[in-house]
């Protein structure tokens, strides 16, 4: 049973990711993501030490309030003159560094770890299971992982027209009325909230990972916006369940193997992608100068 | 009768450097307008502030005697062709498709008849047959003409098309001037942004002369002369030959 919620948990961070990272790609924003992901970490500190203990809840709103301030504060700093990457590094680094000097301040008030916030524990996420009276529900995070999965879902359905809109040509969005600013933001909530649900699960580190390179491969196998979230959602599940295969009689980390394998299939599909692949534009590009003139 | 577009005291400021200032403009109906001015004229600028993109430092701007906010599905748009990434994984058709969002409001998707006034609207611009493809794989001047579509399916009465005849093919200047003409006939209002100064007479009816202020507007015979041209451009300007319409900008 334990391989099963490793493998459903695993999957459900990499479909929340894959599905989020097609728009951060498509925006330019892929360290956008990194940047989230890291910027959390305070977040997530102080939420556990308000609330004294691990309780989801508050943990998900406070470190989801942070991750969305790091992206305000850098739109700040580039709209006041300052190059768009080293206000993102700034921001993130800076707020990375205040969660790990909080961690290392209060490291007997709260039970976390660095290693836990960086790589994960996926392996352990069965034996914390949520009890609703005698019931035992399952794992907690997978609760919470599949909410947030559902809820992006929703969200992506709702306001697709939107979201595609602003994606590809934010000034038409914005001439025809739909604001711009709004799902720009939306989308950053939702990449806040992902990660910080992904994270006691996969970590800072590797949720990059499954918010980038699953949609980046979706990316090299299709021409069409639905076909890519489709694909990013199949590749982020393959990296989970063929990264916890790996893991298993390698014996290694569970999330690393993961996003390792994530990295695998983006290899693989960067050179046998049909018609973005290096092989296949090698094949036409040969066929183009041999033809006779 | 209320003109289409009224501009008054209108200036606006790019990181508080003053692009545009002291725009003062009223449009004719039904007309074709060229807006000519040199790089760094504040062209684009204008059409942004007059679709509400941009803060105003001053002024206000009135599309049929109201704000933009209540008028914006009046406005069809066609921005330069750069603006947007060509790899972005859409077809033809789902761009032209775009058009129609404005109209649907928050939760309504396309439906079927949004789709055949999408169609009809490629067919104007003569690439029906290029619907299904993939963006990335068009020339320029298809590009063009799918921007030209999209902004169609947006049934708008006043259009705003930046530099649409920038670098691009016979057929395409011909499907341009065609859909420039079938929209005046509709009595639509057509501003164009416009850089070949040759065609000029032959497109316009209307001219507006900009260099960070308007230094000219009204009827192309009557703006378009040589001295206001070369105030336009401030020097950059060589005439060639005014009886065959020659000129040369630096």
């Amino acid at each position: 049973m334990s391989s099963f919620w490793i493998m459903l948990i695993g999957s459900l961070v990499a479909s929340s990711c894959g599905i989020l990272g097609c728009f951060l790609i498509l925006r330019r924003m892929a360290m956008l993501g990194d940047a989230i992901s890291h910027a959390i970490l305070p977040g997530i500190v102080f939420a556990f030490l308000i609330s004294g203990s691990r309780e989801s809840f508050p943990m998900l709103v406070g470190a989801t309030l942070v991750g969305l301030l790091s992206t305000i504060i850098i739109q700040w700093m580039k709209q006041n003159g300052v190059q768009a990457d080293a206000a993102l590094s700034v921001t993130f680094t800076a707020l990375f560094a205040l969660g790990v000097i909080l961690i290392s301040l209060y490291t007997r008030q709260i039970d976390l770890d660095l290693d836990c916030v960086l790589y994960g524990e996926i392996a352990y996420v069965q034996w914390d299971t949520w009890q609703l009276g005698d019931l035992n529900m399952g794992p907690r995070a997978l609760w919470m992982v599949g909410g947030v999965f559902l809820l992006n879902l929703l969200i992506i359905l709702l306001f697709f027209k939107q979201f595609k809109l602003t994606t590809f040509d934010p000034a038409l969005a914005a001439a025809v009325g739909i604001p711009v600013a709004f799902f720009h933001y939306l989308l950053m909530g939702m990449v806040s909230l992902t990660t910080v649900a992904s994270f006691e699960s996969v970590g800072a580190i590797l949720v990059v990972a499954m918010l980038i390179a699953p949609a980046a491969t979706a990316y090299l196998w299709t021409d069409r916006f639905h076909l890519m979230l489709s694909l990013s959602i199949l590749f982020g599940i393959l990296s989970a369940i063929g990264g916890y295969l790996l893991a298993v009689p390698l014996d290694a980390s569970i999330a690393g193997c993961m996003a390792m394998m994530a990295g695998i299939l983006f290899l693989f599909s960067f050179l046998f992608a049909p018609r973005h692949g290096l092989v296949s534009k090698w094949w036409y590009q040969r066929k183009w100068y041999s033809k006779p003139q | 009768m209320t003109p289409p577009i009224e501009i008054q005291n209108l200036s606006v400021a790019y990181h508080k450097k003053l692009v545009l200032t002291d725009i003062h403009y009223t449009s004719p109906k039904g007309e074709c307008i060229g807006i000519i001015g040199p790089n760094g004229a504040g062209k684009s600028t204008l059409l942004k502030a007059i679709m509400g993109l941009l803060p105003l430092a001053t002024g206000t701007v009135l599309i049929d005697g109201q704000p933009i906010k209540q008028q914006r599905h009046k406005i069809g748009y066609v921005p330069q062709r750069e603006s947007v990434d060509w790899d972005f994984p859409t077809n033809v058709f789902d761009v032209v498709l775009m058009g129609r969002y404005g109209k649907l409001g928050w939760f309504r998707r396309p439906n079927r008849a949004d789709r055949q006034f999408a169609m009809e609207c490629l067919e104007k611009v003569g690439m029906a047959e290029l619907a299904d493809r993939q963006i990335s794989q068009l020339s320029g001047g298809q590009q063009q003409r799918v921007f030209l579509a999209r902004a169609l399916a947006q049934e708008a009465q006043i259009y705003l098309m930046d530099e649409p005849f920038a670098g691009v093919d016979a057929a395409t200047e011909k499907a341009i001037i065609h859909v420039l003409h079938d929209l005046k006939q509709q009595e639509k209002t057509v501003f164009v942004v416009h850089h070949d100064l040759q065609t000029v007479e032959e497109y316009f009816d209307s001219l507006l002369l900009l260099n960070r202020k308007i230094i000219a507007a009204g009827p192309t015979k009557e703006v378009f002369q040589i001295d206001r041209l070369q105030q336009t451009y401030g020097g950059k300007l060589t005439v060639l030959s005014t009886q065959a319409n020659a000129f040369m900008v630096r």
